[in-house]
């Protein structure tokens, strides 16, 4: 099964409901998509994931009830350096899709969807913990599995992975 | 370290209230975890769970590594199912490359998977069950967990750090003799379900420790991202291996066991059938094994056979180049979720082109089925929250990682 090329222009993926649904709406920005390998991601302005989570969820076209997961990508020294990732699936719909998120690398910040999905709220403090990208609106932004006095950022590309010793 | 004096502590809110530490070497709490209760006497007026004491950064190594030398230390993440996680991490990368597998192998990784389900949900029976205080149910969990580790050494020369699954198929055609084995396992394994049953299933004491303790409701569940059993046990008809379908699961017929209480005894229920339903499995594909190859016909990722590699120039070739400078994979991006026996077991990886990745990241069942716990136990007795933990099947090698 050889590899088909992806596609990245907007206009050809218009017909994926996801995509639709986010472009109707005024108030969220899209920035582009690809449907790549039967996956289909969309980049969400970074002021608008919260709208983008809540309308995906509720709308019935799409029906993205369930939060799979949010990681993080470090592509430094690029700039924009971190992509977070939302993984979202629809149980009944039987979809994924794959939301993502471009920051800055000073002060990488963005709104928190654990008033969408509480259960955010264990992986937005792993990507603090191991990206050092904050989440406003978290309950309860702490280090998780690193202990609280770490110093640095242990899954960023500029940290060597023996450590700092 | 912060671990030892930790800032992550309740303040006992009234005076009436203590805070009371449990773990991390408290035998309930199968492995590291560390709850912070605040207690009213005997009730939990809130929980913390404090994790982290076995992360040992599995994530960052992968990205040190060629993408063939990740799958042992997928082994690592969850060891009571092991095989799991070397599927998930295979097909992810397969799917990366384009990949088609063999039958054969592809009927293999189902039966050795399901076998890896049994194995879990034995040792979450057993301890389980400890937990609550029937000790006899925990030593015959543990005579057919053994039965079944022999089956794994048989294949892999491993009883619980497989790495069996290699990108593209199996590493070893399975020996003489195994099938056999299998299949007299799958013969006497329901009557041992039987007994476990008959032990504990309308033992009195069994369920008053666990009927209506522990409740969860679906939404709740969804809302908290709760996966696998704990999701089926509060009434969601959620299957991974069933919805959506991977490494020809669709060609095996079972059921999905789902009870809509949502406390710890329909928790209990759904596994318990489960360790039916994926002993069908097994019997199936064993019944159904196709003959064939057991790796990919793709000489730049997989391995040549040990023969051709002794006879071939080519094969010696590739063998070298593989082993001392891996293989590239296009660019892009991936996520493979499968069924783990906790839930939906996710990799995310991220290929830059190179022979190592860019990004591996595991999306642990039990991270997101251990932030139930507070739901589920605030309000109720500390010996509830004991019954609790075991419900949700905490492996705590996954949630760190």
């Amino acid at each position: 099964m050889p590899l088909a090329p992806p596609i990245t222009e907007i206009d050809q993926l218009k017909g994926h409901p996801a995509l639709a649904l986010l472009l109707e709406s005024r108030a969220i920005g899209v920035e582009g998509a690809k449907f790549d390998r039967d996956e289909m991601s969309i980049y969400v302005d970074r002021s608008s994931i919260r709208e983008a989570c809540a309308l995906l969820r509720d709308d019935p076209s799409t029906a993205f009830n369930f939060l799979s997961d949010v990681t993080c990508v470090d592509l430094y020294p690029q700039e924009p350096r971190f992509e977070v990732i939302y993984h979202l699936l629809s149980i009944s719909k039987k979809e994924r899709l794959r939301l993502k998120v471009r920051l800055h690398g000073s002060n990488p910040s963005l709104s928190s969807v654990t008033s969408i999905w509480p259960g955010a709220n264990y992986f937005e403090r792993e990507v603090y913990d191991l990206f050092g990208v904050r989440f406003d609106g978290h309950p309860y932004l702490r280090r998780i599995m690193m202990p609280e006095n770490w110093e640095g950022h242990p899954l960023r590309k500029d940290y060597p992975v023996e450590g700092y010793r | 370290m912060g671990h030892m004096n930790p800032i992550a502590s309740l303040e006992a809110g009234a005076d009436r209230t203590m805070i009371l530490n449990m773990g991390p070497q408290h035998p309930s709490t199968h492995g590291v975890l560390r709850v912070i209760l605040e207690i009213d006497g005997e009730t939990v007026i809130r929980i913390m769970p404090d994790i982290g004491y076995l992360h040992t950064g599995i994530e960052k190594t992968c990205e040190a590594k060629f993408y063939q030398q990740v799958v042992p230390l997928t082994d690592r993440i969850d060891y009571l199912c092991p095989l799991t996680n070397n599927l998930a991490y295979c097909l992810a990368v397969e799917k990366l490359l384009g990949l088609e597998i063999p039958p054969k192998a592809q009927w293999m990784r189902v039966l050795m998977n399901e076998l890896t389900r049994i194995n879990s949900h034995l040792v979450w029976l057993g301890t389980h069950a400890l937990d609550i205080g029937a000790m006899t149910v925990f030593l015959y969990c543990f005579r057919e967990r053994e039965d079944i580790l022999r089956l794994f050494e048989m294949v892999s020369g491993q009883r619980m750090m497989t790495s069996y699954f290699r990108i593209g198929g199996l590493a070893l055609e399975p020996p003489i003799g195994f099938f056999d084995k299998v299949r007299d396992f799958a013969k006497r394994f329901p009557a041992n379900v039987d007994e476990y049953e008959n032990l504990l299933t309308s033992n009195p004491i069994w369920n008053m420790r666990t009927k209506g303790v522990a409740t969860i409701t679906a939404e709740d569940a969804i809302a908290l991202g709760a996966s696998g059993p704990t999701l089926r046990g509060s009434g969601v008809d959620f299957d991974l291996r069933r919805d959506m379908p991977y490494s020809g699961y669709e060609n095996f017929r079972f059921d999905v066991p789902v009870a809509t209480e949502g406390d710890v005894f329909a928790r209990y229920m759904c596994r318990v059938r489960e360790l039916r339903e994926s002993n069908r499995i097994v019997q199936q594909a064993l019944e159904g094994m196709p003959e064939g190859a057991i790796k990919a016909d793709a000489p730049k990722v997989v391995l040549p056979d040990r023969e051709k590699m002794k006879t071939q120039m080519e094969a010696l070739i590739y063998h070298f180049k593989i082993i001392t400078e891996g293989f590239a994979i296009p660019e892009g991006e991936v996520y493979q979720a499968v069924e783990s026996p906790r839930g939906e077991m996710g990799y995310y990886v991220v290929s830059d082109g190179t022979a190592k990745p860019y990004r591996v990241h595991m999306r642990a069942a039990c991270l997101a089925n251990l932030q139930l716990l507070p739901k589920m136990c605030e309000g109720r007795l500390i010996a509830d929250v004991v019954a609790a933990i075991g419900s949700i099947d905490i492996v705590l090698g996954e949630i760190d990682r």
